[in-house]
């Protein structure tokens, strides 16, 4: 092979630079989100359900807020009756957020993991979490 | 192979009789299905029977607004803080749901030099009209606003809209405003005014009255009728109701009150009338 000294060389290089952010980032794995449920409203409940089964929401929260904000908006439909029978308004504000009020701890954390930026809260107001901007400041 | 002169004429002569047969045997087989819609999609509204459902209106009584010397914005107010409408400084950005107006504006075919100086003096509340046969609803490329079957609301859907703006070069009352900026930055260090029951919109959508139907789910009257029948004796200037229910308070008003609709020549059918 002519010119080895500087191919193989060369070749070791690329190698090394074309992995670079494999190995970089090797072993570290961004930890599991575990998304926090300990708001004030979801403690003082006496049965700790959701609208839907917690692995339904898991995988479908995000179709089923759009199914609730056509029904809603469209079709007027604004009652969501849950597998129990129990009857919910279809609100991102007022329901979900009503439990769901540590925006930061349970919506942003699989978010960010995830790498989603879903743009809810450009017009839904979220409620206020009176430590967080200390925590992220 | 390659194609000789006579198999590449052959080719070409079929391809072109195919091509100009081609219509012709659309035209026969599906009559119409080439054609552009021509015709409007409420064409036929005009020539129904009679009414189907509701259709939420309006009477907005000036004389009783212009009987408050202090120049009353009670309905303006409790509209905006309810709906988190942002007061913007810049007129051009400005975004408003319900506003006043002087008769010259508000009605510029009744306006003549002639005309009571109270009149001209005068400022009229107006809002979205909730036509009949809106223009804005014709002209949405993506149906964002549209009318509800179900008690004649023209309707936004916020997260269809793309903010193209047909909608307000369709509305000749210049009832749509566009969000040229984030509301929220109007609100920056008066979070404790915002609303938190309801949204605030983004930038890049247009926005406008839409008769509260968030309230009226609840069996509420839209903010800006409450609001002015809190006033008591002075308020009641607005009557909110079926426009086609002819057992209702609205169109008893209606009956007993000579009325003016804003530039109704134009056929929108608005569903918001004053008395003057």
């Amino acid at each position: 092979m002519y010119d080895e000294k500087f191919i193989i060389p060369g070749l070791v290089i690329f190698v090394g630079i074309f992995t670079f952010p494999l190995w970089v980032q090797m072993g570290k794995a961004a930890p599991v989100p575990e998304p926090k449920i300990d708001t004030p409203v979801i403690q003082a409940m006496a049965e700790k359900k959701c609208v839907q089964s917690k692995l339904y929401m898991r995988t479908d929260h995000m179709q089923m807020l759009n199914d609730w904000r056509d029904e809603v908006v469209r079709e007027a439909k604004r009652q969501f009756v849950s597998p129990e029978g129990k009857e919910y308004d279809k609100s991102l504000q007022l329901t979900c957020m009503n439990c769901h009020s540590n925006k930061k701890d349970f919506c942003d954390k699989c978010h960010n993991y995830a790498g989603v930026a879903p743009y809810c809260w450009d017009c839904h107001i979220q409620p206020q979490e009176p430590q967080a901007p200390k925590e992220t400041m | 192979m390659g194609v000789n002169r006579r198999e590449f004429l052959k080719l070409a002569g079929c391809s072109a009789l195919f091509g100009l047969g081609g219509a012709s045997a659309f035209e026969i087989l599906r009559p119409g299905a080439l054609d552009a819609s021509a015709e409007a999609p409420h064409h036929g509204e005009a020539a129904a029977p009679a009414p189907q459902g509701k259709q939420l209106g309006m009477v907005v009584d000036v004389r009783k607004c212009m009987a408050q010397k202090d120049g009353c914005t009670a309905c303006i107010q409790a509209c905006h803080v309810t709906h988190n409408v942002p007061s913007i400084p810049n007129l051009k950005e400005e975004v408003k749901w319900i506003w006043k107006t002087p008769y010259e504006q508000a009605f510029p075919e009744q306006y003549h030099e002639f005309v009571d100086d109270q009149l001209k003096a005068g400022q009229f509340p107006i809002l979205c009209n909730h036509c009949a046969d809106p223009p804005c609803v014709r002209v949405c490329p993506t149906k964002a606003t549209f009318k509800r079957p179900e008690d004649g609301i023209v309707m936004m859907d916020m997260h269809r809209c793309i903010g193209c703006r047909f909608c307000m070069a369709g509305c000749p009352y210049g009832a749509r405003s566009f969000n040229w900026r984030d509301p929220r930055t109007y609100f920056v260090g008066k979070e404790d005014q915002m609303n938190k029951d309801y949204p605030t919109r983004t930038m890049g959508v247009v926005e406008k009255c839409t008769f509260c139907p968030e309230r009226l789910a609840k069996g509420q009257l839209p903010a800006c009728v409450e609001a002015c029948q809190k006033l008591g004796e002075k308020g009641n200037a607005l009557v909110f109701g079926d426009l086609n229910d002819p057992d209702s308070e609205i169109r008893q008003v209606l009956r007993t009150n000579k009325t003016l609709r804003r530039k109704a020549e134009l056929g929108t059918k608005p569903s918001v009338f004053f008395i003057v």
